[in-house]
């Protein structure tokens, strides 16, 4: 009974701290944006602007929820959910200390890459079901976008896996207590965020949804909390991506004297800060550069360092 | 890698590191109800109507201001007062129209209409933002201190004949005058 207990308070912790996180995210995306271009960003609202969250909520939820008459109606409406609920699976494996994670899979990494592939349905199912010419060619770079983007990053992971020997991420986190997987796999380190950007379609690599060509590519028909729901998808996959990072590269939990869930949960801020940081500093590159760089320069130097981190595991054996 | 694409990776990391910069930098934006901006003397805001030294109202109603006006904002009737003083009967400014060109001010020939350092004059209802005289008349002299119109004008009027007026001679006969 108390273990189904302590199951159940894990389980809605980690939602209600994943999705709180996503929705500070937009606080915290549009101040730092405010401080790197010299401005404020939102300050008025409560304290620092923190209630701006609330009121942006609010306002979500009171705009009409329209569906065009042209839409493909069940998905239409179904696609949102979809990208929502493939960010927050992938939380479910994501160790945020040695105790505190709501299932101990033996293959969390696989479970984590297949929840990242399921996410390609959510843009693809939003810009197909929206009848408009923008939320297609929206859809359609996402999907060739993301599809692309996970093969290497799958590929970039399996170096990790090859140094621990195990798909499972506490286990792959406890691996790392003489060293940070970032040392031996920087390659891999870099190859993931690169992905990673591409996955959650953030800037630089936004082509899916890119306002200045696109209006606002395959959620050019969503309002109300239908996009709402598309927003908190990507800030939750920002945080997803971010943790998966610590755990794989950064040693998750592990730290001096702080607590683990403290050193798990500062970790991940300062990648989403990263993230962010990248957002305020690089351009969108092109199209046929974007696939470009993922066949060209990302899929061989993944395969490269798997077969380096392979040679490496053999010999020292 | 070839070299360009190593200078790629290299402008990227430098764009990333100046940005990054930028936190420490001050923020440009001025936070204005509780900062304000330094209005320059000569800002054109608020239209006002001045008064001249002696406390009269400076405008003749000549209508130059409202037929300057490139929105028509301003109407206004002339009258005129016993001593023969000009005067306007109301004067009507519409600031839900004005444009604060400064037109008419620099059409005005007596001084009277002048614009001012203040722009926040937000109203709730609409009707609020039509101006009257006495809301447009204020009790000073505004930007030209010590102007008086009617001292220099060269007219004869309430209690002031010709030649009388500040640096004027005094009229010359032109009948008198011998061929």
């Amino acid at each position: 009974m108390m273990l189904i207990l302590k199951h159940l308070l894990v389980v809605f912790g980690v939602l209600a701290a994943a999705l709180s996180a996503s929705a500070g995210l937009v606080w915290l995306e549009r101040r730092l944006l405010g401080l790197w271009q010299d401005r404020y960003g939102p300050n008025r609202v409560g304290p620092f602007g923190l209630l701006q969250v609330a009121a942006d909520g609010l306002k979500m939820f009171f705009k009409e929820d329209w569906v065009p008459p042209f839409a493909d109606k069940p998905v239409f409406i179904l696609a949102p959910v979809l990208a929502l609920i493939t960010a927050l699976l992938a939380f479910a494996v994501i160790p945020f200390t040695a105790e505190i994670m709501v299932a101990d899979l033996n293959i969390g990494l696989l479970f984590f890459l297949a929840i990242v592939s399921l996410g390609v349905y959510g843009v693809a199912l939003g810009g197909w079901s929206s009848n408009n010419k923008y939320a297609l060619i929206g859809a359609v770079r996402g999907v060739a976008q993301m599809l692309s983007y996970e093969v290497f990053m799958g590929l970039s992971l399996m170096g990790v896996v090859l140094l621990t020997g195990s798909f499972n991420l506490r286990e792959i986190v406890l691996a790392q207590q003489n060293m940070w997987f970032c040392i031996p796999q920087f390659p891999g380190l870099l190859i993931f965020m690169i992905a990673g950007f591409a996955e959650t379609h953030r800037m630089p690599f936004d082509l899916p949804e890119a306002e200045s060509e696109l209006v606002a590519g395959y959620h050019t028909e969503y309002s109300g909390m239908k996009f709402g729901l598309f927003f908190v998808g990507e800030y939750l996959g920002i945080t997803m991506t971010s943790a998966m990072i610590v755990t794989l590269f950064f040693g998750g939990w592990l730290g001096p004297v702080l607590p683990p869930l403290v050193w798990f949960a500062g970790k991940t801020l300062v990648f989403i800060c990263l993230f962010i940081l990248v957002r305020a500093t690089l351009p969108r590159p092109r199209y046929d550069q974007l696939m470009a760089f993922a066949w060209k320069v990302f899929l061989p130097l993944s395969l490269l360092n798997l077969v380096i981190t392979g040679a490496v595991v053999v010999a020292g054996r | 890698m070839t070299n360009k694409e190593s200078l790629t990776v290299l402008s990227i990391l430098q764009g990333l590191w100046t940005i990054l910069q930028h936190t420490f930098r001050k923020r440009e934006t001025v936070q204005y109800p509780e900062e304000k901006l330094y209005l320059p003397p000569r800002f054109r805001g608020r239209i006002i109507l001045s008064r001249d030294p002696d406390g009269g109202e400076r405008c003749v109603a000549c209508h130059l201001c409202s037929s300057v006006c490139p929105v028509d904002c301003i109407a206004l009737q002339a009258a005129e007062d016993e001593t023969g003083r000009r005067y306007p009967a109301f004067f009507r400014i519409n600031f839900s129209r004005c444009i604060l060109c400064g037109f008419c001010e620099e059409a005005c020939p007596t001084a009277a209409i002048q614009l001012t350092p203040d722009f926040e004059m937000a109203e709730y209802r609409r009707e609020n933002l039509v101006y009257e005289k006495e809301d447009l008349l204020i009790s000073g002299p505004g930007k030209y201190p010590g102007y008086n119109f009617y001292k220099v004008a060269g007219l004869s009027i309430g209690g002031k004949d010709k030649g009388e007026g500040e640096n004027e001679d005094p009229p010359v006969d032109v009948h008198g005058l011998l061929p």
